[in-house]
């Protein structure tokens, strides 16, 4: 599904450069759920990134469902992300001033998909969080656990085949974060491939494959 | 997606009342200098009371002599056998009025001396113009014939020189210059900012001190030919050149030796510019360079203003620029999304400046500043003024949405 080849990421400014990826290999399989593990600073959510399609490796190759995406211009690694992808933070970049239900239909207004069946599958998403009578809540009105489940419904409104996840349930409590998990892996159930980066041993060993990162190289 | 756009764009607006103030503030002001202005002109070129017909008319206000050498120039108005040669005559037009420039001239109210502005005129400037008469009528081809001393007045000159302007006055007397007229119509007066109408008494033009008699090419006389319909004024221009052309030239006019001769009958506006540009292609630059500058003030120095205020209002907005790329926003669709909030801000700004120009030009026509001022926002100023919203909305919103929409995502997603 997700195949990653010889991936190095350098940051530069004018003084510095610093790797933050080196020589990554990894492949990730249709209906896995994989987490990925390391100290602050390691290159966990920069390897999100590139394997999200939201920053381009320096060197290596990044291959979805077998299509090298690599040198993909903006539209149709905007269609890519849009369709096959949806993205959970750790926090939870909602925006603030649209209504829950607003949130969640934003994949959806890259489609051409009218108003009110684009609605419909929103709701749709919100009711598999449990959140269906919050459609008209603002995001400051909610709990944190709240918020990652619209983050959540916004992730699978679309119904992406992979969902990438950067420390989900970092900003929660553990009540929170096990709600949020139960959610993923219920959602793992139901086909959807996963790859979540965390900093928790417990929630990653709910996960089918873990990763380990040690400053930009895969120890595991 | 159209009403999301909408919707984020006034919650933007909301998030700091104070930048949104400074924000409209400075759209509505600009944009309603430039509708008050937008009006002006319309009021000046454009067609209203009581020249209605400018689309279809052709004006001949002047006619310039030049000598072989082409230094000596001799130019003004014409003779009313000049215009009768070679206007009145013309077989296409529907009609052609033949009038005098306004000139001055006073009256007495017991010991009090009025001024007043007199034009003479056909017959035909009745037909041509489109008076609206409160008493009376105007003065016909008989009139003229037997050289009877009546006048058309004006609403405003019966309340200076009537003292019961309640009464009718049509069939009183009227003393100006020392000689008595008939009073036969008044009407509603016109602006001075439409000199062709503009007087506050009109005159048969076989009245004394018309000097229509007068020989010779040049005098005191102008011309509006209407034609039939917008279609012919090309035709009827063309057959009113091509009788200038048959003038024998050289000639000779109050010792004035002239090789060439330039009479231009032409649409309102065009002759009025013509009129500015006549001082040769340094007068053109000037022009047209106060013309850029005062554009360039009006909406390019606001506009880079709003430039600089969009980028640092849309810096705030990296994070939900971020939200959108990843789920799959091109950044064509993300600077579209930008232009769209930001025309729809100018509109905003855009609907206060038309409150605003209603209530400045009721202040301007009310305040008397111009007697008769009709300026108004009909659908040509308002298109006009739409159209201005759109540029400066794209002129202030396309430079930050292209700078934002470029943001790397993972960048945008950390601030």
């Amino acid at each position: 599904m997700i195949t990653l080849q010889n991936i190095e990421k350098v940051y530069r400014t004018s003084t510095i450069e610093t790797l933050a990826l080196n020589n990554i290999n990894l492949d990730i399989k249709k209906g896995e759920f994989v987490s990925i593990m390391g100290p602050s600073g390691c290159g966990k959510s920069t390897l999100l990134n590139v394997m999200g399609l939201l920053d381009e490796p320096s060197k290596g190759t990044v291959q979805l469902d077998g299509q090298p995406v690599t040198q993909y211009r903006d539209k149709e690694l905007a269609r890519l992300r849009n369709q096959k992808i949806g993205f959970i933070f750790q926090s939870f970049h909602l925006i603030n001033d649209l209504t829950v239900l607003d949130n969640v239909e934003i994949p959806l207004l890259y489609r051409s998909q009218n108003g009110k069946p684009r609605q419909e599958y929103a709701k749709e998403a919100l009711t598999k969080v449990g959140l269906s009578n919050r459609v008209k809540h603002f995001p400051k009105q909610l709990s944190g656990g709240q918020k990652q489940r619209v983050a959540i419904a916004r992730a699978i409104v679309g119904n992406p085949d992979i969902i990438l996840a950067d420390e989900p349930t970092g900003n929660l409590d553990s009540a929170m974060g096990n709600e949020i998990m139960n959610i993923l892996q219920q959602l793992n159930d139901d086909g959807a491939t996963i790859v979540m980066v965390t900093h928790d041993e417990q929630m990653a060993k709910r996960t089918h494959r873990l990763i380990r990162l040690f400053d930009g190289t895969q120890v595991l | 997606m159209l009403l999301n756009y909408i919707k984020i764009a006034w919650k933007v607006l909301l998030r700091h009342p104070f930048y949104t103030f400074i924000t409209l503030f400075g759209i509505s002001l600009t944009l309603t200098v430039l509708m008050v202005l937008t009006s002006f002109l319309d009021h000046l070129l454009g067609g209203h009371y009581p020249e209605n017909k400018r689309d279809r008319s052709l004006y001949v206000m002047l006619m310039v002599q030049r000598d072989s050498s082409l230094t000596g120039r001799n130019s003004g108005p014409m003779s009313f056998k000049f215009l009768t040669n070679y206007a009145k005559t013309l077989e296409s037009p529907e009609r052609v009025t033949i009038f005098s420039a306004f000139n001055s001239s006073n009256a007495y109210v017991g010991s009090q001396k009025i001024k007043l502005n007199t034009k003479f005129t056909d017959a035909d400037f009745w037909q041509v113009m489109d008076f609206e008469f409160l008493e009376g009528k105007p003065y016909t081809e008989q009139h003229i014939r037997n050289g009877s001393y009546v006048v058309v007045i004006t609403d405003g000159f019966k309340k200076q020189y009537f003292e019961n302007t309640n009464e009718p006055v049509v069939g009183k007397d009227v003393e100006i210059e020392g000689i008595h007229y008939k009073v036969i119509g008044v009407v509603k007066g016109s602006p001075v900012t439409r000199p062709i109408t503009y007087a506050d008494v009109f005159f048969p033009y076989t009245a004394p001190k018309s000097n229509y008699q007068r020989s010779g090419l040049r005098g005191g006389f102008m011309s509006v030919i209407l034609a039939k319909d917008k279609s012919d004024l090309v035709a009827v221009r063309n057959e009113f050149q091509g009788r200038i052309d048959r003038i024998p030239l050289p000639g000779v006019e109050d010792g004035f030796k002239y090789a060439q001769l330039e009479a231009k009958a032409e649409p309102y506006a065009e002759n009025f510019i013509g009129q500015i540009l006549d001082g040769g292609p340094g007068l053109k630059t000037i022009f047209f360079g106060i013309i850029a500058f005062v554009l360039f003030m009006l909406l390019g120095l606001p506009a880079i203003n709003l430039v600089n205020v969009n980028v640092s209002r849309i810096m705030e907005r990296a994070s939900e620029i971020g939200i959108r790329k990843a789920f799959g926003a091109p950044v064509k669709t993300l600077v579209w999304q930008f232009i769209v909030e930001n025309i729809f801000i100018t509109f905003l700004g855009g609907a206060i400046a038309l409150i605003l120009t209603l209530i400045v030009i009721h202040l301007i026509n009310s305040s008397g500043w111009i007697a008769y001022a009709d300026l108004t926002i009909n659908v040509n100023v308002f298109l006009i003024s739409l159209l201005v919203c759109l540029v400066f909305g794209l002129l202030s919103g396309v430079l930050p949405a292209l700078r934002m929409s470029k943001l790397n995502i993972a960048e945008a997603l950390k601030s």
